[in-house]
């Protein structure tokens, strides 16, 4: 072997190593973060802190119950407005649209998805807060709807778009008008897909902090209804890591086990189904 | 011209003579247009009069003058690109699903021209097959029934649509062999199964008119010889029109033929005739093999 | 009748009004206004989201002029509000984190798409995936309790002795502050790096990897020297879409930037972000003129992120239009 030949597998084994070990590097601060969180927060995740509400301010114990709730209560609202326009607009851009409409559409979706959250918040604010002079749980919602939309809506569009033109042709040759086609032959066979990103988008939305902080703000009690402020736990965590009180860290720990253990096993279950299922029916 | 049956009789076993005298009064190409007045009085079901047909600034279609016999297998053959797929997707207003497209003449179907009428009925009454079998991804059942929920119609009430999936079933020759898994993935047959399956799902809502498009194609011979037993008994309530590269098939399988090529109606005649004795020469070099 | 030639087009012109009315009792038409109205929901979201960023920052915008990019003082006391400190840290922040990220991210990215066996690839990107998920809070949530104090001893006096004497790591070291907050960005965006830049290596069509290796290059020569640079338009487009992420990064940052409005050389002193000091200080706000302005650091935050974020789609649609089709 010349001798530059050796160099250029030299470099060759060498780049290959840095960049496995990128890779790796990337890859291992997944565990690090999992593995420090389960070492601080595991010994405060206990029953109380699922059923108890925060202590008063300055005493140790208590739970998170009302910010689980709340973060449940923020969610459903954001899937009730964020689905149904992300669905229905994705089954016009697949279905219906021609050039310009679907065009304008797709392009303010991707503006939407592009937007920090915090700005998201600030609308929300605007809109919600603003003109009835309080923090409410609708207004948390709205935020956090407004940032599953696009995804939600592209989705819709891409696995809409994948289902085959010989299975619409199939229901249209059947005498199957074009609303009866999609409803009863491609939305079906598009659910699946669409029920993952809905799930992904949800837990993304799940674990945002910035757009509740001036809209649905926090409350360290329960919120009934609709219209006051409520807890959340991605806010919870904020307030309690920076806050000066060390059993306020260990349960912001704790808090950020749970969110996190949420959010990954969501991810985890929805992805795997989805490439699993990837191709469930091909003959 | 004298109109010397009221029914041209399409078996192939039939002398030539009343059938075929009936039939070229009729079908030789142009036809001049009193005698569709005439024609009328026969079994015709399908009328097809001066057909332009373009995709944008592509004429694909020139001038097409046909007529569809009842209960009887009429082949549409010719080589790649020749325009009969097409020509068989107008007959139920099929090419409607694609843009761009645009469609000048008349098609009549018993009488009542389809353009005027509700397309989803037109739909119901002319059904259609397609190359490669498109089940929907539901049960072997509930592709069948398919049809006939959203249609509607007075079987879909469950104990009747059960009888009528069976039927249908029965009718595709496919029943015997699910009748045990019929909510099953429809994913679950083999090709030829779920080719067999699609003509049960289009059975299902009994139309008038079966469009198939190269039904075959995409299938191994056994299966193919399964779908062409199939169409010889279905031909005896059905018309049936079918669209084939194979041209031993459209022999085997047709009573009348026609012949296209480059978007026009070459020649159409009674099948026996048109691959024994063809008038063009155009047909008779494409039955032998010299192009397409 | 049978003057059925072709010019009339007798069957032409009736059945298309008809039709529609057709389509429209038979409920398509009604589907399809359904269907549009909320397509249109989302257009008007995001003319909406502008409208009010531009209204509500009227009074600053007014108040301050232009003058508000540059000016220094933050003073909610005295009703003196400037931009500059925020935009110095935000971009200080962004730019630390995609220095460290980018050839962190790249290396990864060439590595998972060119080099790294299939099942290896799809296991490793699976995981990158879930790195991307993790929301930012918790990324806050270690950076002050692992990194700051990490930082605050063995590391920045470390970097203190052997670079002290640029400007860049000098003054006291806190643990929190510019430097903590760059590497925290730089964590976080290196997922999305590594999946944005992936994707768009494996859009590169494999005849010019085949093509490289036939001539008898070797794997890495193949990869750095064919395959990257037809990828590099989309590759600067991950890059800009990363550096977007950054820009708008709120929790992981407000966490350990520090909160000080003051703009110093120092990667050890603390700072502020437009994200971070309306994280801060949004619901706190007294006084219309303290809300404007800081909806006014809202509108430029958007806007930097949106022409970003165009610029960015642009790269990529530059590459994928030469290959398939790359979902962001």
């Amino acid at each position: 072997m010349t001798l530059r030949l050796f160099w250029r597998k030299s470099v060759n084994a060498l780049m290959l190593s840095l960049t496995g070990l990128c890779a790796l590097v990337a890859v291992s601060v997944l565990f690090f973060i999992l593995g420090y969180l389960v070492y601080h927060g595991g010994r405060d995740v206990n029953w109380d802190f699922f059923t108890k509400l925060p202590k008063p301010v300055g005493e140790t114990g208590g739970g998170m119950a009302n910010a689980i709730v709340g973060s449940g209560k923020l969610l459903l609202l954001a899937a009730l407005f964020g689905i149904p326009v992300g669905l229905l607009g994705g089954i016009y851009l697949a279905e219906f649209g021609g050039r310009a409409v679907p065009f304008v559409v797709r392009y303010t979706a991707d503006l939407l998805n592009g937007v920090p959250s915090i700005v998201i918040g600030i609308f929300a604010y605007a809109v919600m807060v603003l003109p009835v002079h309080h923090f409410s749980t609708l207004a948390g919602g709205f935020a956090l709807g407004v940032m599953m939309i696009p995804i939600v809506l592209r989705s819709t569009e891409q696995f809409l778009y994948a289902v085959p033109r010989s299975m619409r042709e199939g229901a249209m040759a059947l005498g199957a008008s074009k609303w009866r086609t999609i409803s009863s032959v491609v939305l079906p066979a598009a659910s699946r897909g669409i029920l993952t990103a809905a799930l992904l988008a949800l837990a993304r939305v799940a674990g945002e902090t910035a757009p509740l902080l001036f809209t649905a703000f926090g409350n360290r009690f329960w919120s009934p209804g609709w219209s006051q402020p409520i807890a959340s736990l991605p806010v919870m965590i904020f307030t309690y890591a920076v806050g000066p009180y060390e059993d306020w860290h260990e349960q912001a720990w704790a808090a950020g086990l749970v969110l996190l253990g949420l959010v990954l096993i969501t991810n985890i279950v929805v992805r795997s189904v989805l490439s699993r299922g990837a191709s469930p029916h091909r003959s | 011209m004298p109109q010397t049956s009221a029914k041209p009789a399409y078996n192939r076993e039939s002398s030539e003579s009343s059938a075929t005298g009936a039939m070229e009064t009729v079908l030789k190409p142009p036809v001049p247009s009193g005698s569709h007045q005439t024609v009328l009085e026969a079994p015709l079901r399908m009328h097809i009069r001066n057909l332009d047909f373009y995709y944008g600034k592509l004429h694909a279609l020139h001038s097409i003058n046909l007529q569809i016999a009842a209960n009887g297998v009429t082949a549409l053959i010719g080589p790649s690109g020749c325009g009969k797929s097409t020509l068989i997707r107008t007959f139920n207003r099929m090419h409607e699903t694609v843009k761009g497209t645009r469609l000048e003449g008349e098609i009549l179907l018993d009488g009542e021209d389809i353009f005027t009428q509700d397309v989803t009925r037109l739909r119901r009454r002319v059904g259609m097959v397609f190359q490669r079998p498109n089940p929907f991804p539901k049960s072997i059942f509930e592709n069948v029934a398919y049809g006939l929920r959203i249609n509607g119609l007075p079987a879909a009430r469950h104990g009747r649509l059960s009888d009528a999936v069976e039927h249908s079933l029965q009718r595709a020759a496919l029943w015997d062999e699910v009748k045990d898994q019929l909510h099953k993935s429809a994913y679950a047959l083999s090709g030829g199964q779920q080719q067999r399956l699609c003509i049960a799902r289009a059975l299902a809502v009994d139309p008038e008119m079966l469009l198939l498009d190269e039904p075959c194609s995409a299938l191994d011979p056994v299966n193919t010889a399964k779908i062409e037993e199939l169409l010889f008994h279905l031909k005896q309530n059905c018309t049936l029109v079918i669209v084939t590269h194979n041209m031993q098939q459209a022999a085997r399988v047709s009573d009348a033929t026609a012949f296209l090529l480059n978007g026009e109606l070459i020649e159409f005649r009674p099948t026996p005739q048109l691959f024994t004795t063809p008038s063009d020469p155009r047909t008779e070099a494409y039955i032998t093999g010299r192009f397409g | 009748m049978a003057t059925a030639n072709t010019t009339a087009n007798a069957a032409g012109l009736p059945w298309r009004p008809r039709a529609l009315i057709r389509r429209a009792r038979s409920g398509d038409e009604i589907a399809r206004l359904i269907t549009l109205a909320f397509a249109l929901v989302v257009v008007l979201l995001a003319v909406l989201l502008v409208e009010q960023l531009w209204i509500n920052s009227a009074e600053s915008r007014r108040h301050f002029g232009l003058a508000f990019l540059w000016s220094r003082t933050w003073d909610p006391v005295f009703n003196q509000f400037g931009a500059l400190p925020f935009v110095y840290g935000t971009l200080v922040t962004s730019a630390l984190g995609l220095l460290i990220a980018v050839p962190l991210g790249l290396g990864a990215a060439i590595f998972l798409a060119e080099l790294a066996p299939r099942r290896l690839s799809d296991s490793l990107t699976f995981l990158i995936d879930l790195l991307a998920a993790v929301p930012s809070v918790i990324y806050g949530l270690l950076g002050v309790f692992i990194l700051v104090p990490l930082m605050r001893t063995p590391i920045q006096p470390a970097l203190k002795r052997t670079l002290g004497f640029t400007a860049l790591f000098q003054g006291p070291a806190y643990g929190i502050g510019l430097l903590t907050a760059g590497l925290v960005l730089a964590v976080m965006i290196v997922p999305f790096i590594i999946s944005v830049s992936r994707e768009v290596l494996l859009a590169v069509p494999s005849d010019q990897r085949e093509a490289a290796l036939a001539l008898g290059a070797t794997r890495w020569e193949a990869t750095w020297k064919a395959v990257v640079p037809y990828a590099r338009t989309g590759i600067m487009g991950s890059i800009f879409l990363a550096l977007a992420r950054a820009l708008g990064e709120t929790m992981a940052v407000t966490m350990v930037i520090g909160n000080n409005p003051r703009i110093s050389a120092s990667l050890f002193s603390p700072g502020y972000s437009i994200a971070a000091v309306l994280a801060n200080e949004f619901s706190e706000a007294t006084g219309n003129l303290y809300l404007s302005a800081l909806i006014e650091l809202g509108l430029v935050l958007f806007l930097l992120t949106f022409v970003l974020n165009g610029l960015a789609r642009l790269l990529i649609l530059l590459t994928t239009s030469r290959g398939s089709t790359v979902h962001t």
